[in-house]
């Protein structure tokens, strides 16, 4: 789970181009939007695509997103649940 | 037409040139055909949080935006009008690689968004919170100008309202490119500040960023007043010099009461004689000024000359970098700006002390 933690946060800071971001800087359980990292729903829409990309969940909902999307630690625990590859 | 002043000014190009205070003291030596634009501190006029997204054009439109708003004075424009020859073209580019390379698929809304034209005039408006008028034009060479005739007609109705209005181009990896191969570009690097003794055909590409504030009426800030624009889709070198006399002749300025003109000479040596019949003819005896050995050639480098012509009259000097000819204007108070790319979209400008 760490691994796939470090990995999601990599990608993230990639994908949604927070350049000034470290790895580092992001804690496992705070929360990805609002006043934790910051994301918008653009970014939403970017993660959606992620997870589709990159571990083949496609989520029917897209409001499903905003339970899954609130912090790595839930992040991760629904990719290693729902992963596809 | 009715009044326009340029009460506000801003301009980010391949040379130093946000620094209100400076023209031109210090020049940056270009060496190969395709170059980008100095930088300022984006950090200093945009959130991080929304730069992280923005590609180089909108970076460089939002910051040149603000600038000519702070210079203005104008903190809300009642419109927005923006040209552009090429848009956004580096997220465009991503876009169309992620298309290829994800078969199709799995494609993120980001390039999407920033991958259109109006990009730079809807985030420009977006930072402000501006809901009026939008517009962008694309109108090749002469995609500036004709945002500025919006503008104008806009004033004429309206003359109450200040319109910021924008000329925006960026360099991008493979899109610019191409312009290689159909020979718009010179195929070999050259060192720019000799473009305008080039014996070859092609220019030299770069991308850059001119905003202005308009209004109807003259203010504390007001840098120039523009007496009109004209564009010319497609003209000879011959039918280009009638449409400037007869421009001239309609403003009721002769040839003599222009100070200095600002010419478009690119370096090409298959189109540059628009611009060298104007300087051995009509000009001859005209204070005669280029810029784009210096800038380089995008579709709105014209507008460069629109902040050359304000700033020439705020410092009531000329850099001898600009200069083309042995002639030195007694005073600057008229400026006249002619520009055309391969014969086409000519415009002509007339900027007045104010």
């Amino acid at each position: 789970m760490a691994e796939l933690q470090e990995e999601l946060k990599e990608k993230i800071i990639e994908q949604l181009s927070l350049e000034d971001v470290e790895v580092s800087e992001i804690g496992d359980d705070d929360p990805l939007f609002g006043d934790g990292l910051g994301l918008d729903s653009i970014d939403a829409l970017e993660l959606i695509v992620l997870l589709e990309k990159d571990y083949g969940i496609k989520l029917k909902d897209p409001k499903e997103g905003k339970a899954i999307f609130e912090s790595i630690n839930v992040m991760a625990d629904y990719i290693s649940k729902h992963r596809t590859k | 037409m009715g009044e326009c002043y340029i009460n506000g000014i801003a301009n980010i190009s391949a040379q130093p040139t946000t620094d209100a205070d400076r023209f031109l003291e210090e020049i940056i030596s270009h060496k190969t055909s395709i170059f980008k634009a100095h930088d300022p501190n984006y950090k200093e006029f945009i959130k991080p949080a929304a730069m992280r997204r923005m590609s180089k054009s909108v970076k460089m439109g939002v910051t040149a935006a603000s600038i000519a708003l702070n210079n203005s004075g104008v903190e809300m424009p009642d419109a927005i009008i923006t040209g552009t020859g090429m848009g956004c073209k580096q997220d465009s580019e991503k876009f169309l690689e992620k298309i290829l390379y994800d078969d199709e698929q799995f494609l993120t809304p980001t390039l999407f968004i920033q991958s259109t034209h109006n990009t730079v005039g809807g985030q420009v408006a977006l930072g402000l919170g501006c809901k009026a008028y939008n517009l962008t034009y694309v109108q090749g060479a002469a995609s500036f100008e004709s945002s500025l005739i919006d503008a104008q007609l806009m004033l004429l109705e309206e003359p109450e309202k200040n319109i910021l209005v924008g000329g925006i181009d960026e360099v991008a990896k493979n899109s610019t490119l191409l312009h290689k191969l159909d020979g718009q570009i010179k195929e070999d690097d050259i060192d720019v500040i000799n473009l305008l003794n080039s014996k070859t055909g092609g220019t030299v590409h770069s991308e850059g960023a001119t905003f202005m504030m308009l209004g109807s009426k003259k203010t504390d800030t007001s840098h120039a007043k523009i007496v009109d624009i004209e564009t010319i889709s497609k003209a000879s070198s011959e039918e280009a010099e009638k449409h400037i006399e007869a421009f001239l002749d309609r403003k009721g300025i002769s040839i003599k009461d222009v100070d200095a003109v600002i010419l478009g000479n690119n370096g090409d040596i298959d189109y540059d004689h628009y611009y060298r019949n104007l300087q051995d003819s009509l000009f001859s005896e005209t204070e005669q000024l280029c810029y784009k050995h210096l800038i380089g050639d995008y579709p709105v480098a014209s507008s460069f000359g629109f902040w050359l012509g304000c700033k020439i009259f705020e410092k009531n000097t000329v850099p001898d970098i600009l200069k083309v000819n042995s002639t030195t204007a007694k005073k600057y108070d008229t400026v006249l700006l002619y520009n055309q790319y391969l014969g086409k979209n000519h415009s002509i400008a007339l900027l007045q002390r104010c």
